[in-house]
Parts: C-alpha cells; sequence; structure tokens
C-alpha cells in the first residue's frame, strides 16, 4: 500500500473535481483503470476531491459488480452463465478455463487471471460468449486457451435478418457506420428538418406515429415527450437508456456498435423537442465496444457541428455525455440510472414522482431505450404516415427482435409488427437445430414469460402478445428444444434475479434469494409438496408488493412456467 | 397540510388532508396499518412494504407509509393480496434475520399467523459481532436493514456519514469505509443509530456485556484498557512533546 502511487489518480481528478458527486463512477473506473482494482487510499482521494462521504464512496464500490476493493488478476475474464450462453455450454467452457489456468500454474505464483461467471453478456447470437478484458469473444467454446487469454478469440460481428431494414438499414456492414458514411446514406437530414420545424410540431409527429417505448414497459414516446415539454424549469434532460442487460437481449449494442450516429440523431432531436440542453448516454459497463463506437461518435458530430452551440446555425443548443455502468442490472430501472449517474448505489426511487417532471438531478427528463430513438429520425425523416404504412393500428412500425437458443440462426431480425411468431422462427431464423423440435421460448427474457406450440401462430404485436399472456418487453426470444430442461432454466433465471436484486425493499431482497434457494433444490429434482405453495406465495409477493420493476417481474417467468409445465414443479 | 379531502378505507369514509400518506389518514380514522422499518422522525423510503395495501385502480400493492391520499382513493388495507403481502414478508424476514430482540416483528407473527420454519432451505444472514469499539456492538445478524441508522448517520439528523452499505440484494450489509473499525470512521459516538434500531442489531457495549452475564466491576475492568488508550491518546495529542 505505502509504494501506491496517487500522482495518476490525482491528475485525473483535477478534472472532476468541479463536477461532484456525479464524476463519482467515472472516477472509479478511472482508478480501476490505473491500479487494476480500487485501493483504499485512491477510494479516499476520490471522496475528498468529489465531497463524497468515504462510507458512501465505498457503498458505491461495493454496489457495482465491475468494481472490486481488492487485488484481482491482470487479465479478467467473464464468462456469461445465462440461458442462451448455458445452452451452448457455457457451464463446461468456464470449468475448462479453470482446469486450464490450474494446470497452466500447478504450484508457482497464480496466474494473473480473474475467472468470473457473469450475467447475460449481450452477445447472445455468438453463444458461449466470454468477455476477456472486456472484449467480447464469440463461441469460446470453439477457441484454444491460448487464443482465449491473450485477447486472439473470434470477435463477434453482426447477425442480421427479417424481411425489413428501417432501424437496422445502416448495421451488419462489417463495420461501425461512420459521420461521413453516415451523412452519405442521407444522416442527419432528419435533425436538419427538426430544427426548421417547432418542437411541439416534432411531439405531434411522434404522437401521430404511434410510437411506444422498446425498452420493455412501452409506454407512448410522445406523451412522455410532451409532459417533460410541459413541466417547468429551464433545465431539462433527455437520457438514453443503454443498460441493456435483460438477458437474452442484444439489440441495441448492434445498433450502438454498427450505426450510432442514428441513436445520437435521434437523442438531439429530443433534446430538441422537449428543451433539453444537455443529453447523458448511459452504457451498461460489460459493453465496451459501444461504448468506444457511440464516444467516438459523439466527438466525430461535435466537430462536425451536429452537437455544440447554434447546431446547424439555428438557435438550439446542446451536448451529450456519455457514462458507464459497472455492472447492475438494476441500473436498466430509469430512476435507479439517475441515481447511478448522479454517483449513487443504484437504488430505485419511489414513483411518483415520474421522470418527467422530478428525473436527473430532480429536473424534468426523458429517458428513452436506444431503439426507440433510432425510431426517432425515421419518423421525422418520412413522417407519422409513411411510419404507420407498417405494423399494425395499435403497433406501428418495425421491431427488431433477438433470437437466440436452440434456433438455427440465432440474430437480430427486424420485422413489421404483426408477423406470426412461427413466421419469424421457422421462415425467418432457419427453424429449431436441426433434429429437434419446439419446447418452448422464453418472451421477453429474465423478466418475461413461456411461450409454448400454443402460441406459435400468435402475431407479433403489443396486443396481441398481451392478449396471449405474453410480453413483448425488449424484443427478447429465447428458443428451447425438447431435450432442455427448463427446471435448469427457471433456476438460471432465479440466480440472476438473486444477483442483481439491488436489495433496496424487502420482497425482492429476500424474496429473489428464497425463489433461488427453492429452485436449486427443485433443479436437483427434489420436488417437495409444499415448494408449489412457496413459489407462488414468494412469486405474486414479489410482484404485488416489490418497490421497482425489477422485484415486480422477478418471478414472472417462473410463474409462467408454473402455469404451463406445472408437472415440472410437483413431486413425482 | 391542505385542504381535507374524503377517501374511503375498509367502507369507512374518511376525511384526511391533503397531501397526508394513506398510513397518516388511516391512523387518524383509528384504522391500524403495520410498519416495520417506518420511523416517525425518518425519512420513509417504503422498504419493508409490511404497509402496503390495495387502492382500487393501481395494479400493484401500495406502501402506505409514503403513497399520499387522493380525493375519492378507494382503499383496503386487509384483502387476501395485502395478506398475503405481509405473512410471507414476515415468514422470509424469520428466516433471513434473528428476530429474537424484535418484539413488535413477533406480534405481528402472530397476527397474520406467519410460519417462521416456512423456508427450510433459507440461508440466514449471520455476520459475526462486530465489537470495535467501547460505546456499542454492531450484530448485524439481528439487522433488518431498514435504513435507519445509515439515515440518522447523514441527513436525518447527524450528518457524520460514518456508515452506508457494503454488498448488494440478499448480501447487503451496513458497513463503515472499507469495514474500518468504527473510531477509525468519522462516526461521533453520539449514539443516534442505537436509538432508532428496532430490533438490538446496535446496542449500547454495556447492555451487552450485562445481558452476557459479566458484572459491572467485570464491565469496569474489561473496558478499562480501551479508556486508559483513549485518554493517553488524548494527552498526546494536547502535548505533543
Amino acid at each position: 500500500m505505502a509504494d501506491l502511487d496517487l500522482s495518476p489518480l490525482l491528475q485525473r481528478l483535477e478534472g472532476y473535481r468541479p463536477l461532484g458527486r456525479t464524476a463519482l463512477l467515472p472516477a472509479l473506473h478511472d482508478a480501476q483503470n490505473i491500479y487494476g482494482y480500487i485501493p483504499q487510499p485512491a477510494a479516499e482521494a476520490i471522496g475528498r476531491a468529489l465531497n463524497v462521504p468515504l462510507a458512501d464512496v465505498y457503498g458505491v464500490i461495493e454496489f457495482y459488480s465491475l468494481f472490486y476493493s481488492q487485488p484481482i488478476g491482470k487479465t479478467v475474464i467473464h464468462v456469461c452463465n445465462d440461458p442462451a450462453c448455458a445452452l451452448a455450454g457455457s457451464e463446461t467452457l468456464f470449468k475448462q478455463i479453470r482446469f486450464q489456468q490450474e494446470m497452466v500454474s500447478p504450484n508457482g505464483p497464480p496466474s494473473s487471471l480473474t475467472i468470473e461467471m457473469a450475467p447475460c453478456l449481450g452477445l447472445c447470437e455468438h453463444a458461449p460468449a466470454i468477455l476477456v478484458q472486456g472484449q467480447p469473444v464469440a463461441r469460446a467454446n470453439r477457441q484454444s486457451w491460448q487464443d482465449l487469454v491473450s485477447g486472439k478469440g473470434e470477435r463477434p460481428s453482426s447477425v442480421l435478418g427479417g424481411t425489413v431494414s428501417i432501424l437496422t438499414a445502416n448495421c451488419g456492414l462489417g463495420h461501425t457506420v461512420e459521420l461521413s458514411e453516415y451523412l452519405d446514406l442521407g444522416g442527419y437530414q432528419a435533425l436538419r428538418k427538426a430544427l426548421n420545424t417547432p418542437s411541439r410540431h416534432i411531439i405531434e409527429e411522434i404522437k401521430a406515429a404511434g410510437l411506444v417505448g422498446r425498452g420493455g414497459a412501452a409506454f407512448p414516446t410522445g406523451v412522455k415527450w410532451e409532459s417533460a415539454a410541459n413541466a417547468p424549469g429551464d433545465i431539462k434532460y433527455v437520457v438514453c437508456n443503454a443498460d441493456e442487460a435483460e438477458p437474452g437481449t442484444f439489440k441495441d449494442r448492434v445498433l450502438m456498435e454498427d450505426d450510432p450516429h442514428s441513436i445520437l440523431e435521434g437523442i438531439i432531436i429530443a433534446g430538441y423537442a422537449v428543451g433539453a440542453k444537455k443529453g447523458y448516454i448511459y452504457i451498461r459497463g460489460e459493453y465496451l465496444l459501444p461504448y468506444e463506437a457511440m464516444k467516438k461518435a459523439v466527438e466525430d458530430a461535435r466537430e462536425a457541428g451536429f452537437l455544440g452551440n447554434n447546431i446547424l446555425d439555428s438557435d438550439f443548443t446542446f451536448d451529450i455525455e456519455i457514462r458507464r455502468g459497472a455492472g447492475a442490472y438494476i441500473c436498466g430501472e430509469e430512476t435507479a440510472l439517475f441515481e447511478s449517474i448522479e454517483g449513487k448505489r443504484g437504488f430505485p426511487r419511489l414513483k411518483p414522482p415520474f421522470p418527467t417532471t422530478h428525473g436527473l438531478f430532480g429536473k424534468p427528463t426523458v429517458i428513452n431505450n436506444v431503439e426507440t430513438l433510432a425510431n426517432v429520425p425515421v419518423i421525422i425523416r418520412k413522417g407519422a404516415a409513411h411510419y404507420r404504412k407498417l405494423g399494425t393500428p395499435k403497433s406501428p412500425g418495425s421491431k427488431l427482435f433477438c433470437l437466440s437458443g436452440d434456433v438455427v440462426r440465432p440474430g437480430l431480425y427486424e420485422v413489421p409488427f404483426g408477423v406470426p411468431f412461427h413466421h419469424l422462427l421457422y421462415d425467418l431464423a432457419g427453424g429449431v437445430r436441426p433434429g429437434h423440435h419446439f419446447q418452448a421460448a422464453l418472451f421477453g427474457g429474465a423478466a418475461g414469460a413461456f411461450a409454448t406450440q400454443d402460441h406459435l401462430n400468435v402475431r407479433l404485436t403489443f396486443e396481441d402478445l398481451k392478449e396471449a399472456g405474453l410480453p413483448l418487453g425488449s424484443g427478447v426470444i429465447t428458443v428451447f428444444d425438447e431435450t432442455r430442461d427448463l427446471r435448469d432454466i427457471c433456476l438460471r433465471l432465479a440466480r440472476f434475479f438473486a444477483e442483481e436484486s439491488c436489495g433496496k425493499c424487502y420482497p425482492c431482497q429476500m424474496g429473489t434469494q428464497r425463489q433461488l434457494e427453492v429452485m436449486e433444490r427443485i433443479a436437483r429434482g427434489d420436488v417437495r409438496q409444499e415448494d408449489w405453495q412457496r413459489l407462488q406465495d414468494v412469486g405474486w409477493t414479489m410482484t404485488d408488493s416489490s418497490l421497482c420493476g425489477l422485484g415486480q417481474t422477478a418471478a414472472s417467468a417462473i410463474l409462467s412456467a408454473m402455469k404451463h409445465f406445472p408437472h415440472l414443479f410437483q413431486p413425482a | 397540510m391542505g385542504e381535507p379531502i374524503s377517501i374511503t378505507i375498509d367502507q369507512q369514509t374518511v376525511q384526511a388532508a391533503a397531501g397526508s400518506t394513506i398510513l397518516e389518514a388511516a391512523r387518524q380514522a383509528g384504522i391500524h396499518i403495520p410498519t416495520i422499518c417506518y420511523h416517525d422522525y425518518c425519512t420513509a423510503n417504503g422498504l419493508c412494504r409490511i404497509c402496503v395495501v390495495d387502492v382500487e385502480g393501481s395494479r400493484t400493492l401500495q406502501p402506505a407509509c409514503v403513497v399520499q391520499v387522493q380525493d375519492g382513493m378507494v382503499i383496503h388495507t386487509r384483502t387476501e393480496r395485502v395478506i398475503r403481502s405481509r405473512r410471507t414478508i414476515l415468514e422470509m424476514l424469520a428466516s433471513s434475520v434473528n428476530l429474537s430482540e424484535a418484539p413488535e416483528i413477533q406480534d405481528l407473527f402472530n397476527q397474520y399467523h406467519s410460519d417462521a420454519s416456512r423456508f427450510p432451505d433459507a440461508e440466514p444472514r449471520h455476520p459475526a459481532v462486530i465489537d470495535d469499539n467501547p460505546m456499542y456492538i454492531r450484530d448485524y445478524a439481528k439487522c433488518i436493514l431498514c435504513w435507519r441508522c445509515v439515515q440518522v448517520c447523514a441527513e436525518d439528523a447527524q450528518f457524520t456519514f460514518a456508515i452506508n452499505f457494503s454488498g448488494r440484494g440478499y448480501e447487503t450489509q451496513i458497513s463503515t469505509f472499507y469495514e474500518i473499525p468504527m473510531p477509525e470512521s468519522t462516526c461521533v459516538f453520539c449514539g443516534q443509530c442505537v436509538g432508532v434500531c428496532p430490533t438490538g442489531a446496535l446496542k449500547p457495549k454495556r447492555q451487552w456485556l450485562l445481558e452476557m452475564g459479566y458484572t459491572p466491576d467485570e464491565i469496569m475492568s474489561l473496558t478499562r484498557s480501551q479508556r486508559q488508550r483513549r485518554k493517553r491518546r488524548e494527552e498526546i495529542s494536547q502535548n505533543p512533546a
């Protein structure tokens, strides 16, 4: 400890000092980059520079799973442990990497490697996926140990499909579409058009298009914007929620990596519409490549005058700051995300008040998902009427679906709302893997529900899925063939929520743990008579009484499995 | 508090001041809603959810301690959903925490016919007692994470900021900076955290030692070295030479 050189950190802290507590996560990221973990004297220096109580600094370090208060290996490997990667053998992969590590250093000094199981890394179409020092590796089970640890593993490239390409028009080209190319493809024309239109008309256009949020809650975007625009106050914010962490979801990652400017354009238009001068993009800590792509895009856009003062010679001034999360699914919950930007533990807030009046820093805030914002330039460029030509009256436009699991061609599919599930699964994605047939699919991720054979004809719209008791959520569909043990899948989902519960309210803090403990025994085949009522009571208590959406959906998939496959939860 | 408004609680029409919470309105009407984490002089955070009630038109149950009454609100405090949540939360608490010194929570157990051994697989939280200062001990096996100690240490009273959290989810625990001993933290030993603790997780050291069977004389000699060390420290700081 005595020889810890604080000078590189102190240098960084000079820049953060005026920002105060909101710079806490960036400062902790820096400390960890410099020292490999966050030593106590570094945390102390950060607390003093940003005027944050030291106990709070520690509380924040402890909340986020990518921050380490103790020394770890020089190389960190995260192995995804959630359904899609588990189906592809992630558990074996984890054991193999561990075994290899022990072989490399049987008695000598431990190899400087930390290997951890991780929640869904958003690389489900490349399962089993791992991160090596934050860099993604696809199909890690087919690669040699040397390649993996030396960072020579296969880089994932976007796998796109579907029948339309509107949101994904610039995706899957094999590279990130940078500013000049984006402009050639008609980029920033929507912004130019928007800046010549009264902001009220922009909101009317979004409302007329019938755009609803793509993050899972399906709230009407135009209504949200209008509410923030009408809220009293001069300081307002737009936040892009890029904390994509719902197991099975990877659409926002592909959009950010392949076409970052389309998202920026959406954010800038949103800022203009609601009267904000500042926007934030909050990207989950595991998404290093999307972070780098968005960072470059923001810099290029600023350079070219699409951000900053008097954008495109208008009166509109707007800039964007990018924030990285640090390993916490809960920060995808909008108010927890605000807390995180403010430099706190990601505890969700009580609602009301709602973000449109009391959001980031207590100011009126519009917070939208990445895919939602990617729809904005499309709507503005061609108009609401044109946008509504696709989809159904209640679910207009196109939707991105993240297909993974036991399908022939896992990937990101863009289809108009209203196509039947079987069309997506069999005609577009090639069906269930050869020699097998469909058993179930998980719609909406860990917070979702299981679909069965009976649901194959369901049309993929908000209204049809609601009627069928399935959530559209963020567009996740994880497919399981007849060989898969759904108890094991339920166990993984239970473990995911127990790991990711923030611990604020009692039902979720203890309910996710009790649910996990019961599922662990059930997955071993030891099912007891009383388990049914135990899971129902814990599940409904979380659903009815939890403080936020995480707890309210933490039993959703298991309760749906109990409904469709009751025998799995009853003694033989 | 604004103009009185009219609401219905359990079929009873109740007048309540606009801006008051459901809990306050119910109390005034003599209707009992149980609470655990709530404290009259701490910021209410809606953590324990024992006070949840059924509000017509709401998708989920609503925490009475923080939700404000609205004109015409129809509230049911003892529906089957409400009872199920309260009973299950109590059962989960009993399987997580040592509630032996929480008589109010034990009373609730009887009222809601909770079964303390409902979860045979449950792994309780049982960290070791922290005895790191002469004033109070911290027995977090008894901690129900009501947050009161963290709040009175911060903006609710003392502005000392000695404690926050470690871990998250089920593994959450109250902690100092890097778990340093309390005397090395910013703690001023005001004792307010001990005063608001509802479960005996924080306890005056003297009481703790008495409960363990030590006599007052033994306690004096046990803590003497600590007191002398402190005295010496004070002398040195006053007289560095």
